[in-house]
């Protein structure tokens, strides 16, 4: 690289024989050609991400040196039929372009600004979504208790078999018992980890986005879906006595996980959303924007799904009674709710 | 515009794309290929790098500190489920960060040639990258988890629904001329061929202009303005790579070729001579039409 740099000043300061050229466009490139070099290098230096090797001349040259070869392109565009010149002005400019107006954030800044502020903002962008996936939820788990409730036989439509276990109408209430409380004989918090971290939850958060864009219906349809599983197992704890244990139970991860899942449908509702009511923009545009924004929401719901698979694997077999297990959860869902809603910065992360 | 078909192929794929500065930029969608290819790649870098890191750690762990077993609980339980976060971090991580990157493309994209850009010709957004990354999952991997699955008829009719509801993700770059899969129609981008790869994208500061004897004929080689007409643009490109090219044969084909065409008897030994002369000619009077707005794109166009 010295040694090429070292060759082209020699050659940019050596003077173009001019007088040489016959045909106009020769002499136009002749004239130009070194500060296309000059860019050429600079260019050259930022794709390599070797900022620091660019000198404060060369930083300063640059925008001025970018539109010479944006307006000699143009003017050669007309001018020229010289094809070698042509291509290069071409790839120069539009490498000069990427470079210019390329995404200006690593990816530490941007994970900066998104925990600082960016992701509660698009979280609050979409309250509207997130209110009707909430809705959504919760007529899920009235649906599912209620189905239960007239019919037990509803039980094994709601809940996979594999899933319930134990778990099942009819079950004593020992039985039920030992399932929120003491050992989980066999799973350690690795295996709980593990089979949690890709298994149903996230694969629901996943699909509840993905489905947004047939205009969000699929993902209200998946979210009543799995709210109905809960309902259904709300009924079947609450008819053994242990409704307030369960809640317990479950409220360790499931203030958290269930309020990824919440985002994550209303993230996939935004984009159907945006995309069955575009407005002045095209649906493409309209698509493009919401996409972006609930890209930031699915961001967080990633990382808030691990969160709740720590919980889950971990804190709530050390914590085996009822009212702590109600302050570890309570705790996360304040400090969700707080994170969100209450901490108000102005960061410059929008969808545009 | 474009009259001839050579030409109308290269044109189905470009893309202007307007700069803040008004400039038309020339880009040309990457082929469907060339992204499988560098999927491919990707992937292959991907699991090395995570089985090679994998491997060393339990080397370290049960050869040099002398870890025994797996006992449950404790702090080598602990560091299985960082490992575990890592591993299921690194995919988004290694798209993220290079598609971030000053050249906006991962390693197996830079292999194929191709990177991202901003459909509508702004600044690439580190959300549109995270956005189209973020569906990838979506589009690949729950689709080949639900054909696996529908095999063994587990999920009935449901799992066939959204198996034909993947198809559509999985399938979507195949009905639309940009080539997007549903991640870049999401986030606004799509890929392109990496501009200055291309052999063409040097600029030989050596080479010389064009000199007056070429352009006034005093070699003896003048050619009239009947002469001169027969030809266009695209075969003067074509001869000038035939001139950088420097290939004797070819280049005595193609003055034999000019000259019964202008009705002249080809001679021996001199071709290069002519051939340089034969386009110094034929530019200056493309340039000279091309000032008066006047273009012939090849020798099938009138000249208008």
């Amino acid at each position: 690289m010295a040694l090429l740099d070292f060759f082209r000043r020699r050659k940019a300061g050596a003077a173009p024989d001019l007088d040489a050229a016959a045909l106009r466009s020769d002499r136009f490139r002749l004239e130009r050609q070194g500060d296309w070099q000059r860019l050429e290098a600079i260019v050259a230096r930022l794709e390599a991400g070797r900022l620091r090797r660019i000198s404060d001349d060369d930083l300063l040259a640059l925008p001025a040196l970018y539109r010479m070869a944006a307006s000699s392109l143009a003017i050669a565009r007309e001018t020229t039929l010289d094809a070698a010149t042509l291509n290069y002005l071409e790839a120069l400019v539009q490498r000069a372009w990427f470079q210019l107006y390329g995404t200006r954030s690593s990816l530490g800044s941007w994970l900066r600004r998104f925990f600082g502020g960016g992701w509660s903002e698009a979280v609050r962008a979409i309250t509207p979504d997130v209110l009707i996936a909430l809705a959504a939820m919760v007529a899920g788990t009235l649906v599912g208790w209620l189905l239960v409730s007239g019919d037990p036989h509803w039980f094994h439509a709601l809940v996979p078999g594999e899933f319930g276990g134990q778990r099942a109408p009819g079950a004593s209430a020992d039985s039920l018992r030992s399932t929120i409380f003491g050992d989980q004989q066999g799973t350690t918090g690795l295996s709980a980890f593990a089979a949690y971290l890709f298994g149903n939850n996230t694969k629901v958060a996943i699909l509840a986005f993905a489905l947004g864009f047939a205009f969000g219906v699929p993902s209200i349809l998946l979210l009543i879906h799995n709210m109905a599983l809960l309902g259904a197992m709300l009924w079947l704890f609450d008819g053994a006595g242990l409704g307030t244990d369960f809640i317990a139970w479950l409220s360790v991860h499931g203030t958290t996980e269930l309020f990824a899942i919440l985002l994550a449908g209303g993230a996939g509702i935004h984009v159907g959303r945006n995309m069955a009511f575009p407005g002045n923009r095209s649906i493409l545009a309209a698509a493009a924007q919401s996409g972006r924004r609930a890209a930031i929401v699915m961001t967080g719901v990633v990382v808030m799904l691990m969160v709740a698979a720590f919980l889950e694997g971990f804190v709530r077999q050390l914590v085996n009674v009822t009212p702590a297990r109600f302050a570890i959860g309570g705790a996360m869902l304040a400090f969700w709710i707080a994170y969100f809603y209450l901490l108000r910065r102005r960061p410059a992360m929008g969808a545009d | 515009m474009v009259t001839a078909p050579h030409l109308a192929r290269e044109a189905k794929r470009r893309r202007e794309l307007i700069t803040p500065e008004g400039l038309a930029l020339n880009l040309t969608i990457a082929s469907r290929g060339a992204r499988a290819g560098a999927i491919i790649l990707d992937f292959i870098l991907i699991h090395v790098t995570m089985l090679v890191v994998t491997l060393l750690l339990m080397y370290l762990a049960f050869g040099v500190f002398g870890v025994s077993g797996m006992s449950a609980g404790g702090p080598l339980e602990l560091l299985a489920v960082v490992w575990l976060i890592m591993m299921f971090l690194f995919r988004y991580a290694y798209f993220l960060y290079f598609e971030l990157g000053p050249r906006g493309a991962t390693p197996g994209k830079r292999i194929t040639g191709i990177r991202i850009a901003a459909r509508d010709g702004g600044r690439l957004t580190a959300e549109a990258v995270i956005a189209r990354n973020l569906l990838r999952d979506i589009e690949l991997f729950l689709p080949l988890v639900l054909v696996a699955g529908a095999q063994s008829g587990d999920g009935g009719l449901a799992g066939l629904a959204a198996l034909a509801w993947f198809a559509i993700f999985m399938t979507f770059p195949f009905f639309n001329r940009d080539a997007m899969r549903a991640g870049d129609l999401v986030a606004g981008t799509f890929v392109v061929e990496a501009p200055g790869r291309r052999r063409e994208g040097a600029l030989d500061v050596s080479r010389a202009a064009l000199g007056q004897e070429a352009a006034q004929g005093s070699h003896g080689y003048r050619f009239g303005e009947a002469e001169l007409a027969v030809y266009g643009e695209y075969e003067l490109q074509v001869l000038e790579r035939i001139l950088r090219d420097n290939r004797a044969d070819a280049m005595v084909q193609v003055a034999e070729t000019i000259c019964a065409k202008i009705g002249w008897t080809a001679g021996r030994g001199d071709e290069r001579a002519f051939l340089e002369a034969f386009y110094a000619q034929l530019r200056a009077r493309l340039e000279s039409d091309l000032r008066f707005g006047k273009r012939k794109a090849d020798k099938h166009a009138m000249s208008q």
